[in-house]
């Protein structure tokens, strides 16, 4: 049986968010929220980990959403609807936690927005109150705001330059939140670095249990490469198999920072090879 | 009348120098005098006690006796009867403490290049373009395998030979194992492992990669899909950490990382869509092939200074005698009786140094090795960027821990009852790695080979 990943659907969430929804039967049976699949767009292409962000069992198709940063995401983006992926493998990880939670608070930040959804909608599937924080940098960078209207109870989008919703950072709506008497089983928290460890600060405080998903750079995604460790509780962790999900007051953030950008010269470089390959190509198409 | 030249004929290689900067393949192979010449120096002795120290009990002096008289296609027949992999095995395998080891010719002077023959009619062999072995007629049985590594291919294409239905299923978006992923290429041509790989799927044998089982699919599911017995040949995939101060380090890497950067990846490669750090001063921790292996990419990246270390002494590294031997010649820098307690790191968190300490060995521990003791006091720093641990991997345990009733050990090995390999679950049998820990490709075929054997007589028995 040789198996073909083609992509049924490609839609544009905003100018550099991209979601396509890809046959994999076997995948869309298994998928579950939280978990991940790794994809390679072409023969010659890197391995890329992304979170599943929908599935559909029945059509047998799984969706990811991602964010055109790099020379791989790039090329991933030259494909179109009824191209086929060269690989797409998964569902891999562990699946977020979702029994048993009455009310839950969901962050999430920027295109982690993805990640968070499908969580915020299987909870509010369990009957889980679920509130969700969506922050963005601008109004047009906004995505997936009445997929999360519609499973969220209360709903805060903030922009950081104001032009949607309210002004300012999730934290201080999180933290609102909290303080206006809102005692939240879990927080859920995706997104950048850099805003989960304010999450995390902000909910260490009250004392509200923080789980956050955590995406480093991985080659295999099966326990293999030990490329994805992280110090949780000051024991190391692959994020592959033992995640992506952890404890966010546990996970040391600093250190997870430093490694993600082991290879910033490198990607800036194949970035900047990349755009000048694609304008070339526009250019002797036009 | 043998030729009783106590030497074996010198394998011709490219200069160290030269291949130090280049992942071509290092050994150039034999040509057909040489072989021939070679293989006149075998007694043809009536015990045969090379065939007895070859774990897939290859009939050595008959092929090499035919090699003798040129008949290179014959001796290809008679490796062919017990191993699927000959290309492969007569570059990896640890001759010196298999057939070679127990060569007469070894007492005084050297041993018959046993590995080096297997190479030459394997390749003579891939070069005579012949048509592929015709498809067996199906005998109507469907068999599934788990990992596409030396284990699992050599269960498929004995399984394929004897006319069941092989679906091979593996992780990663490649088959080969650790052929693919972690031999080099220019100890192991991948051309060759592909080679290998289209034989079995001329033999019939289906290959799908992408399917992670206990993830994908489960055990059970794969019984529920019409496959009546299953051979588990995972591999031996996760990558110990020493457990020291700053292994979190940029710079530190598992060589499992960085041998799959380098080999499925091709980072080594100008253009590749997968980075790899290019250091300029290189430890790799450990003793083993892998260690080699790692050791000698790092050289061929560029590295001024590549250093080998091993907590014991050069006498007792597990690594093969021939890889150890041209890694010295490469210009790796054996740092043996040293052990890392430490990685160093800048305000930045990347690898500036490893601080070590002097071991000595004291008495033989349970492995028979005589066992490395700290000496008090002897600290030193090696200047590094980079540090590669290749200090053994372990069992993954996504399918142990999907699959009821499937039993492992302590260490995670799977549980076998026997040679068969028969597990603690019914039709379910497993070899190589995902059952020793991490061995040989040799060992791991042979595994695989009795495997085969067994699954046929229990299918059959079903009837």
């Amino acid at each position: 049986m040789t198996v073909m990943y083609e992509i049924l659907s490609k839609e544009a969430l905003n100018p550099t968010v991209v979601r396509i929804s890809v046959h994999a039967p076997r995948i869309a049976r298994k998928a579950e929220p939280g978990q991940f699949v790794i994809l390679r767009a072409k023969e010659q292409s890197e391995r890329i980990p992304l979170t599943v962000a929908d599935y559909d069992r029945e059509a047998g198709s799984v969706a990811v959403i991602y964010q055109i940063v790099g020379a791989g995401t790039m090329e991933l983006n030259t494909l179109d609807t009824g191209d086929c992926l060269h690989d797409l493998v998964g569902p891999l990880g562990t699946p977020t936690h979702t029994e048993g939670l009455k009310k839950v608070c969901i962050v999430g930040g920027g295109v982690g927005c993805a990640i968070a959804y499908p969580i915020a909608k299987k909870l509010h599937s369990l009957g889980c109150a679920v509130h969700s924080v969506v922050g963005f940098r601008s109004r047009d960078l906004v995505i997936l705001e009445d997929e999360f209207r519609a499973v969220s109870e209360e709903l805060r989008l903030m922009t950081d330059d104001g032009s949607y919703g309210e002004k300012g950072l999730v934290t201080n709506a999180l933290e609102k939140l909290i303080q206006t008497g809102n005692q939240y089983d879990q927080v859920i928290a995706i997104g950048p670095l850099i805003m989960m460890k304010f999450v995390c600060k902000v909910t260490e405080k009250y004392g509200v249990k923080t789980v956050v998903s955590m995406n480093p750079i991985m080659i295999d995604g099966t326990g293999m490469c030990g490329g994805c460790r992280l110090t949780v509780g000051g024991e190391t962790k692959f994020a592959c198999v033992d995640g992506p999900d952890f404890d966010g007051h546990l996970v040391d953030f600093d250190e997870a920072m430093a490694r993600g950008a082991m290879y910033r010269d490198f990607e800036q470089h194949a970035r900047e090879e990349a755009c000048r390959l694609f304008q070339k190509e526009a250019e002797s198409n036009a | 009348m043998p030729d009783m030249n106590p030497k074996k004929t010198p394998m011709p290689a490219q200069a160290p120098e030269v291949r130090n900067k280049n992942f071509s393949e290092v050994a150039l192979g034999y040509t057909r005098d040489m072989a021939v010449g070679e293989a006149r120096r075998c007694l043809s002795c009536k015990n045969k006690p090379c065939v007895s120290a070859c774990p897939v009990r290859i009939d050595i002096p008959a092929f090499v006796e035919r090699v003798a008289h040129e008949d290179f296609e014959g001796a290809y027949e008679v490796l062919s009867r017990s191993t699927s992999l000959p290309a492969v095995c007569g570059r990896v395998c640890p001759q010196e403490s298999q057939c070679e080891g127990k060569c007469v010719r070894g007492i005084k002077g050297e041993p018959v290049g046993i590995g080096r023959l297997e190479r030459f009619v394997a390749d003579w062999h891939r070069a005579q373009k012949t048509a592929p072995a015709a498809k067996p007629a199906p005998n109507g049985h469907r068999v599934a395998v788990i990992g596409a590594g030396p284990s699992g291919l050599t269960c498929a294409g004995d399984l394929a030979k004897l006319g069941y239905a092989v679906t091979v299923f593996e992780a990663l978006h490649l088959p080969g194992g650790v052929l693919s992923y972690g031999i080099p290429e220019f100890r192991l041509p991948k051309q060759i492992v592909q080679e290998e790989i289209d034989g079995l799927r001329a033999l019939g044998v289906e290959i799908e990669c992408n399917t992670v089982v206990g993830k994908t699919l489960t055990v059970d599911e794969l019984f529920e899909m019409g496959y009546e017995a299953l051979f588990i040949g995972s591999g031996a995939g996760l990558p110990r950490f020493m457990g020291i101060p700053g292994e979190s380090l940029k710079g530190v890497y598992s060589a499992n990382e960085y041998l799959t950067r380098i080999n499925l990846m091709k980072a080594y490669l100008p253009g590749s869509a997968t980075p790899i750090k290019h250091s300029r001063r290189v430890a790799v921790v450990g003793g083993g092939n892998v260690a080699m292996d790692a050791a000698r990419c790092a050289k061929r990246l560029g590295a001024e200074e590549v250093f080998i270390v091993y907590r014991r002494g050069l006498e007792e590294m597990p690594a093969r005698r021939e890889e150890v031997e041209h890694a010295q010649e490469e210009g790796i820098v054996f740092h043996t009786l040293c052990n890392p307690v430490e990685v160093l790191g800048d305000e930045n968190g990347n690898v500036c140094g490893m601080r070590c300490v002097r071991m000595a060995l004291g008495e033989p521990d349970e492995s028979g090795r005589r066992r490395p003791v700290v000496q008090e006091g002897s600290d030193f720093v090696l200047d590094v960027d980079t540090m590669i641990m290749s200090i053994g991997t372990s069992p993954n345990p996504l399918i142990r821990s999907t699959t009821p009733g499937l039993e492992a050990d302590r260490r995670g090995c799977l549980i076998v009852r026997d040679e068969s390999g028969l597990t603690t679950r019914e039709g379910v049998y497993a070899g190589g790695d995902a059952v020793t820990g991490a061995a040989t490709v040799i060992l791991a075929m042979g595994a695989g080979k009795n495997a085969a054997q067994a699954i046929d007589e229990y299918i059959r028995q079903k009837g």
